[in-house]
């Protein structure tokens, strides 16, 4: 929200509350975090309030952030320490750093809970971390500079992409060896698995492109390709990856294009772009469903998405370069 | 090898640097970045019992009498364009082990005449890809000599214009931007900044007078005026340069004196003989730009944007520099064959330069756009940093300079002006 419209807010923010509010539920207060990637810092949003509640001081460079399966730990990758940072949620205290591999930059967990897969985008590995031990369990040699990583609902499957290379490496979580490798577009970024786990969502920023994989077969189902009026095809770069937990809509950051893209995961057409702040990054829904959050890293800000009406309700200010974004169920 | 040892730049380190080692030779790397044992790494991805594909790639040097530059801070690295090209054999490889495709290297420098011979020597082995830094006339003579080979040779060093014109070949590619893209790229972003009143000062060299050319047509393209021009002439058997502060103190303000008034001193000095001496020296306070001062390059040892900063660290930990332009020109000649080789899924010289040549070619390299080759003249279409010594100032082309299929052909020569006939009829 820039700052000629900031006056108007609290009209238009009464009404959108009492618009969402209409089957009587207002909205719930979920706890949204986010990677400011300049400042070194953590940004604590109230879904309810949209706005900043707190704001922490972090590890260095931090960009990929997660919660743990019991919410009680926050995990950041502090990618210029070389380190996961874990916080805990209820003291906002350091709990410990977990050892990570080099230049952290995305992660995720284990449906399970533990372990952990990061990303370490400097040393072409995958590094699997047992988050409780604080030790490393293995590492996975993937291709050039590896960044997105997607798990399948069962555990049994982790998806890793690298940039420089260009394949999604499917990796079988039990002996971490590779079984497959699939080209996509250049520079894939992030992969995220349909909640049913038929289908994994490969974003390729320079590609301009989303491939979507069967990851039984490793057979390519489709191409998502955009197009928006006015905007150069080049800036057109989609880079984070939601699906919403009904799996029937996918959410797209489209990087420099500023937009948010709504596809229809049954037909895979692009159904909405939706007008978000600059350089949008990452996306988390909160848990409900209803709300999506965008990072726009070029503009400081934070998009909130009303998942149902597919408006943006408003921006929230948050610290410089805003990265990684999670939701807490509380 | 039958290669002359003598004629690498890495004496004694032997110059056949091919097998997969992106992975675990990290470590090494460190050690003795051109040296490297039998990959390790490679196996385990590859599987067992299935051939590799072989794609070897030559670099190509020509050995020049080049003067010294004013700064021993612009003392080329004894494996200037060799760590770039050693690099992207290394990210070829750890995408390649995946498709069971192995890449690798061979660096021959010499001089003209011997370079040609050992050039074409290798290609009658069977080498079809030469990565080449040599001057305008050698890489006419080989392209000319390798004309009916299935060959190509990709252009990292040399910025002529012409080659891209009526002197283009159709079996070069060049990852070099030519003057024309240089000069276009600063003349966008003076003009977006409204410094449109130029003071052109040039060398008196054919190098110097022909970036001097692309900056008059650049100023014609969009839009600015050169107020004045001056040809800085150099006493080759008293340089300037010897003098020390004190006399330059003296010349700069004095041949910089009685101009028009202007907004910015374009300077074209390619060999670096003068231009660094202008700023900061000039009658008239301004800032200065072209060949010294804020430059136009296609690559910045300390760009950061687009994830360039993984890709200077790799760059560092193997050759212990930051990277520099040839590098990057040279990095992005082989990335292309490899990135068309993965894509054609081949390693048929045929296939991967079909495919480097096609609509569908893309490459990332951390400018946050895609690169691909003009259908025209072969020239990589890429963005162009504008930068000073420490830092990018910005990256043209610059917002409101409009194309209507890639505002990236904005910069250099674009299709309806291309004089080049080696590329109109395939």
């Amino acid at each position: 929200m820039r700052a000629g419209s900031v006056r108007s807010l609290p009209l238009a923010w009464a009404l959108t509350l009492a618009a969402l509010g209409a089957g009587a539920s207002p909205l719930k207060a979920y706890t949204v975090y986010v990677t400011n990637e300049k400042d070194n810092t953590v940004s604590i949003i109230d879904s309810s309030k949209l706005e900043v509640v707190k704001t922490i001081k972090v590890g260095q460079r931090p960009r990929g952030i997660t919660l743990s399966k019991d919410q009680k730990w926050l995990l950041v990758c502090t990618s210029d320490d070389n380190t996961v940072q874990v916080w805990d949620t209820e003291t906002l205290a350091l709990v410990k750093t977990l050892p990570s591999g080099p230049d952290p930059e995305l992660f995720i967990l284990h449906p399970t809970g533990n372990p952990l897969y990061v990303a370490n985008e400097d040393d072409n590995l995958i590094t699997v971390v047992d988050v409780g031990e604080s030790r490393v369990l293995a590492e996975i040699p993937v291709g050039v500079e590896p960044e997105g990583l997607g798990i399948s609902p069962d555990g049994a499957l982790l998806v890793a992409t690298s940039e420089t290379t260009n394949m999604a490496h499917f990796i079988d979580t039990t002996t971490h060896a590779i079984i497959d490798n699939v080209l996509v577009d250049s520079r894939p970024r992030v992969a995220e698995f349909t909640p049913d786990g038929s289908q994994v969502w490969i974003s390729a920023e320079i590609g301009g492109k989303v491939s979507v994989i069967d990851p039984k077969s490793r057979q390519i189902l489709a191409k998502i390709a955009f197009e928006i009026p006015g905007v150069t095809p080049d800036a057109i770069q989609p880079v984070g990856v939601r699906i919403s937990r009904n799996g029937k809509l996918a959410f797209v950051a489209l990087g420099p294009a500023n937009r948010v893209a709504v596809i229809d995961t049954a037909t895979f057409k692009v159904e909405k772009y939706l007008l978000v702040g600059q350089r949008v990054w990452q996306l988390a829904f909160t848990p409900d469903d209803k709300l999506l959050f965008t990072t726009n890293g070029a503009s400081n800000d934070v998009s909130v998405i009303d998942v149902e009406k597919l408006r943006v309700l408003r921006s929230i200010r948050v610290g410089r370069y805003p990265w990684g974004v999670v939701v807490a169920r509380h | 090898m039958p290669l002359r040892r003598d004629a690498a730049l890495n004496a004694g380190a032997g110059t056949h640097l091919g097998l997969a080692q992106g992975l675990l030779c990290c470590c090494l790397l460190l050690a003795s970045p051109f040296a490297f044992p039998a990959m390790a790494a490679s196996q385990q991805a590859a599987g067992e019992g299935q051939a590799r594909q072989q794609v070897a790639v030559l670099l190509a040097r020509e050995r020049r009498d080049l003067p010294p530059p004013l700064s021993l801070l612009d003392m080329p690295a004894a494996d200037d364009a060799v760590a770039g090209a050693q690099l992207a054999i290394n990210d070829n490889n750890t995408t390649g082990r995946f498709l069971k495709q192995e890449f690798s290297l061979e660096v021959i420098q010499a001089e003209a005449s011997d370079l040609l011979r050992d050039v074409e020597a290798r290609v009658r082995q069977g080498v079809s890809f030469v990565v080449l830094d040599a001057s305008p006339p050698t890489l006419l003579a080989l392209a000319d000599r390798l004309k009916d080979r299935n060959v190509l040779i990709l252009n990292a060093g040399a910025n002529a214009d012409e080659l891209r014109a009526e002197a283009c070949r159709r079996n070069v590619v060049h990852t070099a931007p030519s003057r024309g893209m240089l000069a276009d790229a600063l003349a966008q972003y003076l003009v977006w900044k409204r410094w449109r009143r130029w003071f052109l000062v040039a060398g008196a060299d054919p190098d110097d007078q022909a970036f001097a050319d692309a900056i008059r047509r650049g100023a014609k393209r969009f839009g600015a005026k050169i107020v004045q021009e001056r040809t800085f002439t150099l006493d080759p058997g008293n340089r300037r340069a010897d003098g020390g502060h004190e006399q330059i103190q003296e010349q700069i303000p004095a041949f910089t004196q009685n101009v028009p008034d202007y907004d910015v001193l374009l300077v074209a000095d390619e060999a670096g003989q003068f231009g660094d001496y202008l700023p900061y020296r000039t009658w008239d306070a301004r800032p200065v730009a072209g060949t010294q001062g804020l430059v136009a390059t296609s690559w910045h040892p300390a760009l950061e944007q687009w994830g360039a900063t993984q890709f200077q660290n790799r760059f560092f930990r193997l050759a212990n520099r930051p990277m520099r332009a040839l590098d990057y020109n040279v990095w992005v000649a082989v990335r292309s064959i490899g990135e068309a080789a993965t894509r054609a899924k081949s390693a048929t010289a045929n296939d991967i330069i079909t495919y480097l040549r096609s609509e569908e070619f893309e490459l990332a390299a951390f400018k946050g756009r895609k690169l691909s080759y003009r259908s025209w003249n072969g020239q990589l279409r890429q963005p162009i940093l504008l930068a000073t010594p420490k830092l990018t100032v910005t990256v043209s082309p610059q917002p409101g300079f409009l194309h209507p299929t890639s505002e990236l052909d904005t910069l250099g020569s674009d299709k309806p002006e291309s004089p080049c006939k080696a590329y109109a009829s395939p």
